[in-house]
């Protein structure tokens, strides 16, 4: 006879969780002051790190002398000489050193790395270091980049270049009626994620070494660190502490620093801990590329886009980092939300002697949107014709084709535009503000915009992610490499896998990402995280439940036909037979630790073609609408967004709470970008570098937010979700543009709209007129 | 230096440099929940109470607190008997990164214990310095709301 099982009436425990609000699964830890970010880790005998850098932005090292008063032998002293494997730091390419050797590409750039066991002895002892250098002419700005009088890169100063192509520009412009014609500008942006970067590294007895910090992505902190400290990969174990933020900050910028730590912690073998302050983050690490993007659009008179010339530059600053991959998406949507039937882009990233550039939610894209919906207005401003009007007759639908020949899938751009413009009540409140009189003027401006989901073209399956699903007593451990930094990640993982188990949410435990444990689902980036991790966890979950039919129907002696499974129960023919962790516990017991992997599978009717840029670049596109009130004192200039309304499309919505929070988030990043966040530079340094010169919105800056979450499932996503977490940020910029323009009747074309360019604005207006 | 200090209501005896800083007094002596995202006063991840009102400990000596209350978010409540304030941060979805949350905690708390049904202007001026950059403040404006009713309701 067969033994019976234990069945429990798992339909009381399990419920749906996809698409439900659930709590976050950090919340009550965070809320009590309980969770512990790297600085909080107690670590015993631990010493701190710190930097010397470089104070110009171009020249030669001619000595680093230590000053001979100071006692060297209480603390450990690196430059490149004494590193222990290639001065390079692996990312997409490896043209950025650990430690600047010979030559110094811009100020801040580290020469040099002491760790003591004090904070006041290694505060000393950076003040021993001087490091004597020989000025070279540097290389500050897109067009001196360009311009190649010296070359700091490459012998052309060009970090990337990409083309795309559909049909004939030059021909279709002879077509058109008008062709118009604009540059558009937008500068750095700091990423002010709250808790700076920061990062510990223990050495190991057999001779590797472990990170543990602030961080997106361990695998390429794991790449990194095993090519510059010439280690195997079972040597180098990292580990992701809480993070306070990252957006993109904590993408590429902490290979560099976990290096750094690992270095002075392997020389002086015990523990050191690098914990920036404020100012020594906001000058090092990387922010958003400036850009400078020029668009020649032909058009018919009633605003109908016959053919659009995009010609666009980032700077990429004075290493690579990931400037080829922000590159490419921001060529990709470099057109907007709009049907090109001809169009040429040129895309170019340049070096300049400035702090490398890297990832910002949005990586590229908030550029290219923004400069795309600025000519749109111009078009419409050109032409005599209303901004919706304009976007409406050149709107993407179903079936219509990228300039790089994807064919859109959905009507998502149309209908979160038209219900944005219902909801915001935007021609009513056109026409009211357009009365305004006296120095106060209100403006109502829209924006449009969309963001590709998960990597460019093949970029998914050269990572071909993996989770682990493993089994333990009552629980389910999902270890994957994504991280959660506020986001929301560990939540939402766990509804999917919870969802496809079919058991408990609680039952479910998100592991803290730990290469040691955890294979390489890629990094935490892309907006991939939800939509294409979320469906390898999926496949994960599929994979685990066939191998438990598979148990039963051995253990029952029954047909897997005739096995179902549900809420967390197996049946045969409607009879349950046996739960889940019952079924789990047996087969741990006769063979061993349960554990399956879940694989990245491509979907086969996705192409790419890497070297023409054609072809499907993304798996989903989720698309955004955003129509923004603001207050313009035409006196002061300043600025004052009343109301956002925000709508947009991320696909099924897994946990509505968390989506909307990263809705609201992005969109304020948005706006600061737009009119807040100002990064000048001089002599290659920047002058916005601490919290008292660089504003980001606090409360009092935050307009009404009005945010609906439209969901239009995508096939390739877990449960049909799109990628949400950076679109939000695309927004803000044009929309402030657009509003300040319905205001005031000046054209800003760079960002940050400032009080400064409006009132050089007005002036050329007056001169214009006199 | 040497003094004691009421900390969340328990008295310690810390030793701490000259000009050392209330936050670093609190965070090396194991009250990290007393976070640092600028030491220059502008983000209030360090904010604690000090007698009731809030401060940035990063611009506060510690020399100069005498023998005045501090509160760090430790101090409201326990993860048994959560203060009210702190389950409206969970329940309103106001917490992402958590790094503003203790300091935005405390600000909420000084805010209604003087005001304490405050309109959503005076809620936005009461928070004004403390940064988030994660939630757009959204979540966090319908957290201090809805605590305010909780607070009520549990008079
Ligand atoms: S750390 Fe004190 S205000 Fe920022
Ligand atoms: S939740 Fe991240 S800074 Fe507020």
């Amino acid at each position: 006879m067969v033994e019976k099982l234990k069945v429990t009436p798992t339909e009381k425990e399990f419920r749906d969780v996809v698409g439900k609000p659930v709590v976050r699964v950090d919340a009550w830890d965070k809320v009590m002051g309980k969770a512990e970010y790297i600085d909080d880790c107690p670590i015993p005998g631990c010493w701190y790190g710190g930097t010397v850098r470089s104070d110009v932005p171009r020249g030669r090292i001619v000595g680093i002398r230590q000053d001979p008063s100071f006692d060297w032998s209480k603390v450990v002293f690196v430059t490149a000489k004494d590193l222990p494997g290639p001065n390079e730091v692996a990312m997409v390419r490896r043209d950025m050193p650990v430690l600047a050797e010979d030559i110094v590409n811009y100020v801040s750039e580290p020469i040099a790395l002491v760790a003591a066991p004090t904070k006041a002895l290694l505060k000393a002892a950076l003040k021993a270091v001087k490091v004597e250098i020989e000025p070279l002419e540097p290389v500050l700005s897109i067009e001196e980049a360009l311009e190649g009088k010296n070359v700091i890169w490459g012998n052309d100063n060009i970090l990337a270049k990409f083309e795309v192509k559909r049909g004939d520009v030059d021909e279709a412009f002879k077509e058109a009626d008008i062709i118009i014609e604009e540059t558009y500008r937008t500068g750095h942006q700091e990423q002010l994620y709250l808790e700076p970067q920061g990062m510990v590294a223990l050495p190991r007895d057999d001779g590797g070494v472990e990170v543990v910090g602030s961080l997106q992505c361990p695998y390429y902190i794991h790449g990194a660190m095993t090519h510059a400290l010439n280690l195997p990969p079972d040597k180098v174990i990292i580990k992701q502490a809480v993070t306070g933020g990252g957006f993109g900050g904590k993408e590429d910028f902490p290979s560099l620093l976990a290096i750094h730590a690992a270095v002075l912690a392997l020389k002086a073998k015990r523990p050191v801990k690098i914990i920036y302050d404020r100012a020594e983050d906001m000058v090092s690490t990387t922010k958003r590329h400036p850009s400078r993007i020029r668009h020649r659009t032909g058009v018919k008179k009633d605003g109908t886009i016959v053919a659009q010339d995009v010609d666009l530059v980032l700077d990429g600053g004075a290493y690579t980092t990931l400037s080829i991959v922000v590159l490419q998406r921001s060529l990709l949507h470099a057109t907007g939300c709009y049907q090109i039937p001809n169009a040429r882009i040129i895309a170019r990233a340049v070096a300049t002697n400035t702090p490398p550039n890297g990832a910002f939610r949005g990586f590229g894209a908030p550029q290219s949107i923004f400069a795309m919906e600025r000519q749109m207005d111009k078009i419409a401003r050109t032409l005599g014709l209303s901004p919706v009007e304009v976007r409406r007759k050149n709107l993407l639908k179903s079936g219509d084709a990228f300039p790089f020949g994807q064919r859109v899938e959905d009507d998502g751009a149309r209908l979160v535009f038209e219900r944005a413009l219902a909801i915001s009540e935007y021609e009513r409140k056109r026409a009211e503000y357009s009365k305004d009189q006296g120095p106060k003027k209100r403006g109502i401006g829209v924006s449009l915009f969309l963001h590709g989901g998960g990597f460019t073209g093949a970029g998914e399956q050269k990572i071909n992610g993996k989770i682990k699903l493993f089994v333990a007593r009552e629980s389910v451990e999902l270890h994957v490499s994504n991280v959660e930094m506020g986001q929301g990640a560990a939540t939402v993982l766990t509804q999917i896998a919870a969802q496809g188990l079919q058991i408990p949410f609680e039952k479910v435990k998100y592991c803290q990402p730990d290469t040691s444990k955890a294979p390489d689902s890629g990094p935490t980036v892309a907006s991939r995280t939800t939509m294409i991790v979320g469906k390898i966890v999926l496949r994960g979950t599929e994979k685990l439940i066939m191998q438990l039919k598979e148990y039963v129907s051995r253990h029952f002696d029954v047909s897997l036909e005739d096995i179902t499974y549900a809420k967390g129960t197996f049946f045969e023919n409607g009879t349950p037979l046996a739960d889940f962790f019952e079924i789990a516990r047996r087969i741990e017991e006769e063979m061993g630790p349960l554990e399956v992997i879940g694989d990245y599978v491509h979907p086969p009717e996705l192409n790419w073609d890497d070297e023409k840029c054609q072809g499907d670049a993304y798996q989903g596109y989720a698309w955004g609408a955003n129509v923004l009130e603001v207050e313009v004192d035409t006196d002061t200039w300043e600025v004052r967004p009343l109301r956002d309304t925000v709508v947009v499309d991320v696909g099924t919505a897994i946990n509505p709470l968390l989506a909307l929070g990263q809705v609201e988030g992005g969109s304020l990043q948005g706006l600061g970008y737009g009119y807040l966040e100002v990064i000048e530079m001089e002599g290659g340094r920047y002058r916005n570098n601490r919290l008292a010169n660089y504003a980001i919105p606090t409360s009092v800056d935050c307009p009404d937010f009005f945010v609906e979450l439209m969901e239009i499932p995508c096939s390739r996503g877990a449960f049909g979700a799109k990628g949400l977490g950076e679109m939000p940020l695309s927004g803000g910029g044009p929309a402030v543009a657009s509003a300040i323009e319905h205001a005031t009747g000046l054209f800003p074309t760079r960002l940050p709209v400032t009080g400064e360019i409006l009132t050089s604005l007005e002036q050329e207006g007056d001169e214009r007129r006199s | 230096m040497k003094a004691s200090f009421n900390i969340n209501g328990k008295v310690h005896e810390l030793e701490f440099a000259p000009h050392a800083r209330l936050l670093d007094l609190l965070r090396d002596n194991g009250f990290t929940e007393v976070k640092c995202g600028c030491r220059e006063g502008f983000c209030g991840a360090c904010s604690v109470l000090l007698d009731g009102e809030l401060v940035n400990s990063c611009m506060v000596y510690a020399a100069s607190v005498g023998e005045r209350k501090i509160t760090t978010v430790k101090g409201i409540g326990s993860i048994h008997e959560p203060h009210p304030i702190q389950e409206a941060f969970v329940e309103a979805g106001a917490v992402q990164c958590g790094f503003c949350t203790p300091g935005m905690v405390l600000a909420t708390y000084a805010l209604l214990q003087r005001n304490p049904d405050p309109t959503d202007e005076e809620i936005k001026e009461a928070l004004d310095g403390n940064f988030c950059r994660c939630t757009g403040y959204v979540k966090i404006i319908d957290a201090v709301k809805l605590a305010a009713r909780k607070v009520k309701e549990n008079d």
